[in-house]
């Protein structure tokens, strides 16, 4: 694990909580839309980061998770039960896209799941019968948790915080595990791996699954939270904005997914002042990263951090956090 | 040093968020437009013809003596960020809210807007937007649901179709125009006999000027973006279509007839709001606008100009900056140029806040846009 | 039939655009291992560096040249001095989201700094249109075909019969090998890009009189690039060829007889299809992986 000194995460942590009471209804909005593209982009660095394998879909898994939740809720679905089912679909087609992807070497990956992305784009909006198509759905209600009703902003605000709470505490039990490890393995040489005796294959898939899944649980979540989706929003853009999240924060970093999406949400904000140009000050930006810190932010830290700590800081348990090679 | 950036960043955002404590002593209208992405022609052109209008207003003293100010908020053409932005401005409590232009946009703003009973002057021409039973949503141009019975009817009579074939862009302006259009041609019993969708950004058309070939429709309703149309029209006239290509306002205008170098004589259709319109009004508005911006603008220009002039006109007559009474007043108001001369042509609101004014009948004759007839109000 | 053959033959013209693009791509991957998302802005922006000289003043054909020189010198040498060698110890991701934000840049550049809305292009040669087989077919397509046609063959001879070609070659297969055998390795890779921008300044004043000169053009022509690239064989010239004339005339046979609400998933079937039954490609040749 990355060291982390645990007074940061506390201090986070209440920063997190106390937020949106400073904040008016957009601010809010925008850090509920930040721990729900935080989940997306924890998946995705799963796949990335860790089990290094180049994912373009995340932002296709993240369409399917809205679709599900708002397709399901005006049936009479309970959220939950949506919630699980978005994640429980996006588990099943990431398995089976996965399954013969990953056969192929990474920078293939890179282009069955980006024509995987438009493919899905398409159907969403050509089969109108089942999504409404180019018109997408609108009013997704926000959901009631053990009857109190979270419609409010700042109280969905703290579902998606909850949420986003949860499932990075799974994550986090699920890499300190010995399954875990192997997937760091993985990354680091997929031959030596397998001459170790570890089914990459296997571990490769659950990593791009489960990666998956979590790309359909951040959908789940944004569908209420935005209540209107359409198909241009989970179409390439997303998946993309999703992979520079994960290298801007730190790609095979614990912790890269959340600043990662901080930068992201609130850059645009804060290039403002930029008038239309931000997109590109944005961009040259991030070329200029990738020449300077292709580890991300946390890895620029990571390196101050140990500069400034000097020889006496070897720590027990430090996973290198160079950005994935081929 | 990690966590010193996360705090930066939240203290940075707040203030950021925190927005302008803004004096009463201005109109606040803040436009969220399209200035990037699919949307950036149509967002530009609307903005365009919304400064013009405000820098004349302004000039003379703005609205009940006070200044018009319009701070601008980029959309990126996503209907997510559009909802983003629409819920920053409405907490600093705007006045009235200029755009979007995408239909799509306006869709998930106006469920916010309305929410918070603030009016909304929009550029998009879905018929669903206006079919919402929303009181504060107003629009300066033909919704589809309006524009589209005047080509039908043009359609039947005019061209005296038996079958016609659609063309049609796969986005949300396209497949509501070809909804819409469908369900028209289906109640004058014309028939459909080629329905074909084409993709925004397409750049070969053989496959889709075959189909049509084929299908060999009396007429035929093109109804794509500007860059798409005109590609359409070259190959269209290369392959040698001589049935009559009918068109909404885009195919006809003059961008299109540029691009399409010559393939666009011959093209008639409906045109809601034109530069080319025989009104001194629109023409020395177009001329202002091309001195102003150095181009000449489309569509969206004059509905930018307009919706702020139909503000300003109906904030006067109530006398207050109140989002409430501009609703109540705006609904079945009519303005005529001799009260209002930034509204170029007399228009009547309905009670959905969609428009009714004359429009007109084009056909491109020669390399420019001919006016052939001028169709009246479609109520009164 | 009539019909049938119109689609082959405009599919063709379309397709040979496509192959071009695809060929640049190609060759920076196989050299360089780079590969290139913003390949569909480069075929986009040497237009506009045509169309801003014109503005200045200059006739069309002064314009062209002016519009190669300078994707030469921005596309080719200040993309591999600025962008991919700063990149290249750090391995291929951070290239690729280099490349990704590049074509951002380029596009967003494009649109703020010149216009947002699409410009008509000068042709090549003027627009007739011939009758052939029943089809009618464009004098520009034809013109297209043709260099296209003309770039392939002087390509396919550099490499093969020159000394400069054939180090080329050896870089591309083998950079290690090369480099002890004498080659300059970072010099052939320098030509590559160079090669590169030609070819892309080539076909962007191609395909943008049909096409017109827009900031959006890239988003297509780079994927209908990758594609053609994949199909045919990421590591042969030839089959970059290949796929971008196979891409070009099933996107027209699908989108007449198939369905034209479907037709951009066809070729990603094809995509998919290749990639997973045969990664090297319809003409490629399997590449080793190194331990």
């Amino acid at each position: 694990m990355t060291r982390f000194p645990a007074l940061a995460l506390v201090m986070a942590a209440a920063v997190a909580i106390a937020a949106p009471f400073f904040l008016k209804p957009f601010g809010i909005f925008l850090i509920s839309t930040w721990a729900v593209l935080t989940i997306a982009a924890i998946g995705l660095n799963l796949t990335l980061g860790y089990a290094g394998q180049i994912s373009l879909a995340q932002g296709a898994f993240v369409g399917m998770g809205a679709y599900t939740v708002a397709l399901l809720t005006p049936l009479g679905v309970p959220f939950f039960g949506a919630f699980f089912a978005a994640g429980l679909l996006c588990f099943a087609i990431g398995w089976v896209l996965g399954y013969p992807a990953l056969r192929v070497q990474h920078h293939y990956l890179a282009f069955v799941t980006l024509a995987f992305t438009t493919l899905v784009f398409l159907v969403l909006r050509n089969e109108e019968w089942l999504t409404n198509g180019i018109y997408g759905i609108t009013g997704t209600p926000r959901p009631t948790l053990f009857g109190l009703k979270a419609s409010s902003a700042r109280d969905f605000y703290f579902l998606c915080l909850g949420v986003l709470a949860l499932l990075s505490l799974a994550i986090w039990w699920m890499l300190r595990s010995p399954w875990g490890r192997a997937f760091v393995a993985l990354r680091e040489n997929p031959i030596r791996a397998l001459s170790l005796g570890l089914d990459t294959r296997r571990y490769t898939l659950m990593a791009f699954a489960i990666g998956s899944s979590l790309g359909g649980l951040s959908g789940a979540l944004y569908a209420p939270l935005v209540q209107f989706i359409e198909p241009n929003s989970f179409a390439l853009g997303l998946s993309l904005n999703l992979l520079l999240m994960v290298i801007v924060g730190g790609s095979g970093n614990f912790f890269g997914p959340f600043v990662g999406a901080l930068v992201a949400v609130l850059l645009p904000e804060w290039l403002r002042l930029t008038q239309g140009y931000y997109l590109i000050v944005y961009a040259a930006a991030i070329m200029v990263m990738m020449a300077f810190c292709p580890s991300g932010l946390l890895g620029l830290a990571e390196r101050a951090g140990r500069a400034l700590a000097g020889p006496r800081a070897v720590k027990k348990t430090s996973m290198p956090t160079e950005g994935a090679g081929p | 040093m990690f966590r010193t950036g996360l705090f930066a960043s939240v203290i940075f955002a707040s203030v950021g968020l925190a927005g302008p404590v803004l004096a009463q002593s201005t109109v606040y209208i803040p436009a969220i437009l399209e200035l990037s992405g699919a949307g950036a022609v149509s967002g530009t052109n609307f903005r365009d013809g919304m400064l013009l209008a405000i820098d004349e207003i302004n000039a003379k003293g703005g609205i009940l003596g006070k200044k018009i100010e319009t701070p601008l908020l980029y959309t990126q053409s996503d209907a997510g960020i559009s909802r983003a932005q629409v819920q920053k401005v409405l907490d600093n409590k705007p006045y009235v809210i200029l755009g979007p232009v995408f239909s799509g946009s306006v869709l998930v703003d106006m469920l916010l807007t309305q929410q918070a009973e603030i009016p909304e002057i929009v550029g998009g021409e879905a018929a669903a937007i206006t079919q919402k039973g929303n009181p504060y949503v107003f629009r300066t141009s033909f919704g589809q649901q309006l524009s589209m019975p005047k080509i039908a009817n043009y359609m039947r009579d005019g061209v005296k179709a038996k079958t016609v074939g659609v063309l049609w862009v796969n986005n949300d302006f396209g497949k509501g125009g070809r909804d819409n259009f469908i369900k028209e041609m289906n109640s004058r019993d014309i028939k459909v006999v080629a329905d074909i969708s084409t993709e925004s950004g397409q750049a070969d058309f053989s496959a889709d000027v075959v189909k049509l070939k084929g299908a060999n429709a009396d007429a035929i309703f093109v109804y794509l973006n500007e860059e798409e149309s005109a590609r359409f029209l070259r190959e269209a006239r290369k392959q040698g279509i001589n049935k009559p290509l009918i068109g909404e306002t885009t195919l006809l205008g003059q961008k299109v007839i540029d691009l399409a170098a010559g393939a666009a004589n011959g093209v008639r259709g409906h045109v809601g709001l034109t530069i080319d319109a025989p009104i001194p009004a629109v023409q020395e508005f177009a001329a202002n606008f091309k001195k102003r911006f150095n181009y000449a603008c489309d569509h969206n220009g004059i509905k930018g100009y307009t919706a702020v002039y139909f503000i300003k006109h109906v904030t006067e007559k109530i006398g207050k900056l109140d989002g409430k009474a501009f609703a109540e007043a705006a609904h079945g108001i009519t303005i005529t140029p001799k009260d209002e001369p930034g509204i170029l042509m007399e228009a009547t609101w309905d009670k959905n806040g969609d428009i009714d004014r004359i429009s007109f009948l084009g056909e491109v004759v020669d390399g420019k846009q001919k006016i052939v007839e001028t169709l009246p109000k479609l109520g009164k | 039939m009539a019909s049938f053959i119109q689609l082959l033959v405009s599919g063709l013209a379309t397709g040979a655009i496509y192959a071009l693009i695809a060929v640049g791509f190609t060759l920076l991957w196989q050299t360089s291992q780079t590969i290139n998302f913003a390949q569909g802005e480069f075929v986009m922006l040497p237009a506009f560096f045509v169309l801003a000289a014109m503005n200045a003043g200059a006739p069309f054909w002064l314009a062209a040249l002016i519009g190669v020189a300078l994707s030469i010198v921005i596309l080719g040498i200040l993309f591999k001095f600025i962008i991919v060698d700063p990149m290249f110890k750090y391995g291929v991701l951070p290239l690729v989201i280099s490349t990704i934000a590049l074509s951002l840049f380029l596009k967003e550049g494009v649109k703020d700094f010149y216009s947002s809305q699409a410009q008509s292009f000068p042709a090549l040669v003027p627009a007739s249109d011939i009758h052939v087989f029943g089809a009618v077919v464009s004098t520009q397509s034809l013109a297209v075909l043709a260099v296209a046609i003309v770039t392939v063959i002087v390509l396919h001879l550099l490499l093969t019969k020159t000394r400069t070609g054939r180090q080329m070659q050896a870089t591309a297969q083998n950079p290690l090998l090369a480099r002890i055998l004498g080659i300059p390795v970072q010099r052939m890779v320098l030509y590559t890009f160079l090669l590169n921008a030609v070819l892309v300044a080539i076909a962007s004043i191609l395909v943008s009189p049909i096409y017109l000169a827009k900031f959006t053009n890239g988003e297509t022509l780079g994927m209908a690039a990758f594609i053609a690239a994949i199909i045919g064989g990421f590591n042969q010239v030839r089959g970059a060829v290949l796929g971008g004339v196979i891409l070009g005339v099933l996107d027209n046979l699908s989108a007449a007889y198939i369905s034209s609400q479907y037709r951009g998933a066809f070729p990603l079937i094809i995509l998919i299809a290749v990639i997973l039954f045969r990664p090297q490609g319809l003409l490629g040749r399997i590449e080793e992986r190194t331990v």
